[in-house]
């Protein structure tokens, strides 16, 4: 039997309910809002491609598609212009080797170091300061290449020119050690610690457990590290722009000034190359070919840390 | 076979490892150093109020860098609001609307994809779309959008780690007290993720800030320029006046230290960004 309060109380619930009711049919249109906003950035990438690709094909209908990726010569100023990207190809593999002979062995070594030999104390004080050395601006490495790192590699190798391909790569690599140490750390603490136990309790010594078990177990993790700090190296603008000038040469030697992609891009449009001329064009070309080299890199990353990851 | 002379050799190269490793871990370290220690050897003797509050000049001794500082306040102005408001609404939407499956995975896939793309990229997409197709000329406006669409994969990154690490109960305990989705998120969900959310944010920015590639192709001249007022007017930032003094230094040697000094505001600015984000997480992140 229902008394006088139960019937008030079915009627508040009732009010609830339906104010409920109400904030819900409301609040229908607010996942649709959300997603316009998710979609800005897939409309980024729709806009990155095409941008790139519409110029690109402009380009090619001026300079044959051979030429530009067969061609040696990069002249595209000079009054009967050649645009062979091979030159600016060769900066940008060159500068990138550089880097990673001197990212991947002190990257490595640290992100060992990190995992394997620092005390946690010791550790809480050395991965921030590597942070630091993440969190400085390129900019700011390369003013230290141009003005610090070349003049003292002259005195030991005279014949270095003011601008060349060394200093730039070196510090290159120095900006990409903590992306690779960390990473690898990474893969490297998430090797269970059975693991080493079983081979300390065989007698192995802490390089024997790092390199027998430790980094095989943790491979396509450190793999991956490089592949993505190889794909940061070649998109790296300013501190080879700054330390290696416009020297379109195509050379292995590395001592002289080369122009990446990059490099080449800051100078056409610094130069404020008019729009339509395939100079302008060009830029885009180039920005393309960029573009699918560090897609091509960051995806071969992701593919090799999912493909080999070993679960425990 | 085992020695002795074999288990001493082991013993020696595990400790001669060791002192390689740490060796090669303190290397990153001198490098700060010797790097810190030239920019400023360099160019604290050229910091003073003058240098601050001057306007750009030819003459090392009476140019400063007003014009470049208030470019950059105004670029933030432009690119915080923008990046929050799109990166915090695409991650309440991936982490809490979005259903498991091939959209929510291709839209994850593209985010990562763009987190990897070059910066000078960005700043060809930037030079072509806003600059010359929607002519807006090279304004604040302009590069402030481009530095948005750069670094917003970071602030979405960050901020759905910030809602995934949120515990389900939280939420639960929202529902179960009547609240809606919306309610929840606004009043629960939000409030708890905000510490880690502004920390992301925070570093987002501090790579807006010294990030200089994409406003080269968007061409920033090297013109003396008057202070940008507002977001329309033309202007230069702190890492471009670093690239113009920096390339002209071999023209002049002091332009060499007004960069150096140009450094100086600029690591500063970006340690004290990077401090305020380390002292929000560790004060306000709530452990559960």
């Amino acid at each position: 039997m229902l008394t006088r309060q139960d019937t008030a109380k079915e009627i508040h619930f009732q009010q609830l309910a339906e104010r409920h009711k109400r904030r819900v049919a409301r609040e229908r249109w607010l996942p649709v809002g959300l997603f316009l906003l998710t979609l800005l950035s897939v409309i980024t990438t729709i806009g990155i491609v095409v941008v790139l690709f519409s110029e690109t094909i402009s380009f090619f209908q001026r300079v044959p598609i051979i030429e530009f990726f067969t061609g040696t010569v990069l002249k595209p100023l000079s009054q009967t212009p050649q645009f062979g990207v091979l030159p600016l190809l060769l900066g940008t593999v060159l500068s990138t080797a550089i880097a990673m002979v001197v990212a991947v062995p002190l990257g490595l070594m640290t992100a060992i170091y990190l995992s394997e030999y620092a005390s946690a104390r010791w550790r809480k004080f050395l991965k921030p300061a590597l942070e630091l050395l993440a969190g400085i601006p390129t900019i700011v490495y390369g003013f230290f290449a141009f003005t610090f790192v070349t003049p003292v590699l002259r005195e030991w190798i005279p014949s270095l020119q003011a601008t060349n391909l060394l200093s730039p790569g070196i510090v290159m690599g120095i900006m990409i050690i903590p992306m690779i140490a960390s990473l690898s750390e990474d893969a490297m603490r998430s090797v269970p610690n059975a693991l080493r136990d079983g081979a300390f309790g065989l007698g192995a010594t802490k390089l024997e457990v790092t390199r027998k078990v430790v980094i095989p177990a943790a491979l396509s993790g450190i793999i991956a590290s490089v592949v993505l700090g190889i794909s940061r190296a070649i998109g790296e603008t300013m501190i080879v722009t700054i330390a290696s000038g416009s020297s379109k040469n195509f050379t292995l030697n590395i001592t002289e000034s080369m122009q990446t992609m990059t490099a080449y891009i800051v100078e056409v449009t610094g130069g404020d190359a008019s729009a339509g001329t395939t100079v302008y064009y060009s830029l885009y070309a180039v920005a393309m070919t960029l573009f699918v080299f560090t897609l091509a890199m960051n995806m071969l990353a992701r593919y090799i840390s999912n493909r080999f990851k070993e679960e425990y | 076979m085992v020695t002795r002379g074999y288990f001493r050799y082991r013993m020696i190269t595990n400790q001669f490892a060791r002192f390689a490793f740490l060796a090669a871990s303190l290397f990153g370290l001198l490098v700060l150093f010797v790097l810190l220690y030239r920019v400023i050897e360099q160019g604290a003797g050229w910091l003073n109020s003058g240098f601050l509050t001057g306007r750009l000049s030819t003459q090392p001794d009476q140019a400063g860098i007003k014009g470049a500082v208030f470019g950059t306040l105004w670029l933030m102005a432009v690119v915080i609001p923008l990046t929050t408001m799109v990166g915090v609404g695409t991650a309440i939407y991936l982490e809490m609307y979005a259903k498991k499956g091939k959209l929510r995975g291709l839209i994850q896939t593209n985010i990562a994809n763009l987190a990897g793309v070059p910066s000078i990229v960005y700043g060809i997409l930037g030079m072509t779309l806003f600059v010359r197709a929607l002519d807006f000329g090279n304004i604040v406006l302009a590069g402030g959008l481009t530095m948005s669409l750069l670094v917003l994969p970071i602030v979405i990154v960050s901020s759905q780690e910030a809602i995934r690490a949120i515990p389900s109960f939280l939420g639960e305990a929202s529902y179960g007290l009547g609240a809606t989705k919306w309610q929840t998120i606004k009043s629960v969900l939000l409030p708890v993720a905000l510490p880690s959310m502004l920390t992301g944010s925070i570093l987002a920015l501090s790579r807006a800030i010294g990030e200089t590639a994409p406003l080269v192709v968007i061409g920033i001249p090297a013109l003396l320029l008057p202070i940008p007022m507002n977001i329309f007017d033309k202007f230069t930032v702190l890492p471009m006046q670093i690239y113009y003094w920096t390339i002209d230094s071999s023209l002049l040697a002091e332009y060499a230290n007004l960069a150096a000094a140009t450094i100086i505001v600029l690591l500063t600015i970006l340690f004290l960004l990077n401090a305020t984000a380390i002292i929000i997480r560790n004060k306000f992140e709530q452990r559960f």
